[in-house]
Formats: C-alpha cells, structure tokens, sequence
C-alpha cells in the first residue's frame, strides 16, 4: 500500500539537481505527483509529493547518497495527499512598491479578512540594493466575493501604502 | 437524446485532423443534435468539437451567451470553419472537457475574422473578440488535433501584460508626485 510525502529538498543551485533527486526515487519505485521547483536567491528549492511503499527511513535512504553529493537539506512528512482535486483561481492580484517590511503580512491579513483563499502566492525582490523593490502576484479564490477585496486593498492603500501599486483581476477560466 | 462519450487525454485519437464536412444531410442534423445536447451537458457548456466525440470531421458547436456582458453571435453551428484574419493578443485561462482536472494559461488573438458553413451548408462570416474568439480558437485547435495544453505559457511568469480590470490606487495626493500638464 503506497504512502504519500511530501519531500522538501534545499541547497546551493547547481546543475542537475532534479535530474538526480528524481532519478534516484524512479530507481527506488517511487511515483511523483504535483511539484514545484524554483530558484530561490541562489539556492534551488523542491516541494515533491511523492508516492512510496516503504517507510520515511527507506525513503530517506533512496536519497542519502545523491543528497549528500549535492549537499542538500531534505526534509520528509507523510502526508495526507489527493491528486485531481485542483481548484481554480478566480482572482487574481499583483502588487508592487518600494521593498521594505510588512508589505506581504498587511496585505495578506487584509485579504484574508475579506475571504481570501490563496492558492498560489510567488514574490520576488527586484531593483537593485539601494534601490530594491518588492513584486508579488498572488491567485486564489474570494470567497466573500471580488467587491470586499477590493473594497479591503482599497482601505489599506490609502490607510497606510498609498504608494503601493495594486491590480486585481477576476481570472475568467474558460472551460470548454 | 443521448450523449456522446468525450474522449479525453491522453487518449491518442485527440491528436487526429479532421476532414472537412463535405455531406450536409440527415445524418449531420442527427449527429449535430447528440453534439449539442453533449456540450450542454458538460462543465463549461459553451463550446464543442466534433473530434472530441471521436467524429473527426470540421465541426464545432459553440454558445457563449451564457456569459454576462460580452459581445457573441448566440448558438452558432460552425462547419468547415476558417480564421481568415486575427488581431491582438491576450492571455486567458482555459479548461477543457477532454483535459480534466487541469487549467493553464493560453495566448489567443483578441480579434478574429471566422468564415464558416451552418448545419445547411450556406457560407456565414463573422467578426469575434474576446471570450467568443478565444473559444473558437480553442475548438479549432481540436480539429487539427491540437488541445490547449500544446500552448501552455508559465502559470508563474506572465510573458504579456494583462489586461487589467480594477487598478486600486488612491487619489494622486503624494506631494512628491509631479504636477501633470494640462
């Protein structure tokens, strides 16, 4: 009876990363779900679902030589894990100002009072060191509706960031 | 009535090109029914491809009247339809029946020009934009056995600016804004 992890793997971004991480588990009998895999200020990041057979220890072991060659932090939870079960965003919302701190945790505890499932949320630093600035796209699903989202950024903007830029779109999938 | 049984990926048959509708007689009005009637009763209902019934032949269904607040031509019968001219682009996320459990974002043209026959063989033309345009550029792409995940872009990179719908920002009032000529 297969188990679901979730693998967590860090290190310094070098060449064939994922190439080895995932050659190892197909050679272990593992079968993959859904991923993501980025570069994160340098460092390449893996979240993996993963199916299995055997145990965390076993799992573990499948990967213990190609971790250590690449020298990575690998992390593993068993978790509850579904597949086919993707939902849609409806909503879509960038933001961008000047970098400085708190810009994620009040936006986000905003959005979130006004019904804000997020789905998928990626930032990124751009600019230069005197002069950073801070980009966010976040998407998910408004479940008070669109209006209070908008209503609450709104609030915020000219609260506390009237610099902030700010767009929200509905995501209108068309599904034929 | 009955429904057609949709094929779905990475059934091999979807890669199929259909041939162009060349007998327009009892046997199409039949099989346009059951296409119509199979549509309708799928999650989006606003489109349909005769291959994705396994019919390869040029034909497509679609009825975007549903939607509130955009131009469409009502329920359109589209035979050996033809994109004879387009203009613009525009990123939009699509789903599709014989792909579930998946959406992804896709570039369409915004504008199109569509020459196409009805269910009787007469020659119709019609200008399309936005959500109908999309749609048909989406069924076409089955008829030359092509589905919307051959032209994915990056969910997490958009390549093109959106258009945008609410810009939240308040009234100009910084002081260290610049004074816009009149």
């Amino acid at each position: 009876m297969s188990q679901w992890y979730m693998l967590t793997l860090v290190g310094k971004d070098q060449l064939g990363i994922v190439a080895k991480v995932t050659t190892a588990l197909y050679k272990g009998g593992c079968n993959l779900g859904e991923a993501s895999m980025l570069r994160l200020g340098g460092n390449f990041t893996i979240m993996l679902m993963v199916s299995y057979e055997g145990d965390n220890k076993q799992l573990y072991d499948l990967l213990k030589e190609v971790v250590r060659e690449l020298n990575l932090h690998l992390h593993i939870d068993v978790i509850e894990g579904h597949l086919h079960q993707h939902r849609d965003p409806e909503v879509r919302i960038t933001v961008h100002g000047a970098d400085r701190a708190g810009i994620v945790a009040q936006v986000t505890s905003v959005l979130t009072e006004a019904g804000l499932n997020i789905l998928d949320l990626e930032s990124d630093v751009g600019g230069n060191t005197n002069n950073p600035f801070y980009i966010m796209h976040i998407e998910g699903i408004a479940t008070q509706g669109i209006a209070q989202l908008s209503q609450a950024l709104q609030q915020l903007l000219a609260t506390q960031h009237p610099d902030l830029k700010v767009q929200l779109e509905p995501i209108e999938t068309l599904v034929m | 009535m009955s429904l057609l049984e949709i094929l779905t990926y990475p059934d091999p048959r979807l890669k199929t090109i259909s041939a162009p509708v060349t007998e327009f007689d009892a046997k199409l009005q039949a099989f346009l029914i059951d296409l119509e009637n199979t549509m309708r009763a799928g999650p989006g209902g606003v489109g349909i491809a005769a291959p994705q019934v396994g019919c390869f032949q040029r034909i497509v269904l679609l009825d975007v009247s549903s939607k509130p607040k955009i131009k469409h031509h009502g329920n359109l019968v589209l035979i050996n339809p033809e994109i004879t001219q387009w203009e613009g682009f525009e990123i939009g996320r699509e789903g599709c029946m014989s792909v579930p459990d998946y959406t992804g974002n896709v570039i369409r043209a915004q504008y199109l020009h569509l020459m196409a026959q009805d269910q009787h063989g007469i020659q119709h033309e019609y200008d399309m934009e936005g959500f109908e345009a999309r749609a048909i550029q989406h069924e076409l792409d089955h008829l030359d056995g092509l589905l919307f995940i051959d032209r994915l872009v990056s969910r997490r990179h958009d390549l093109f600016r959106r258009k945008v719908y609410v810009s939240i920002q308040t009234q100009p009032h910084l002081s260290s804004e610049k004074a816009i000529d009149r």
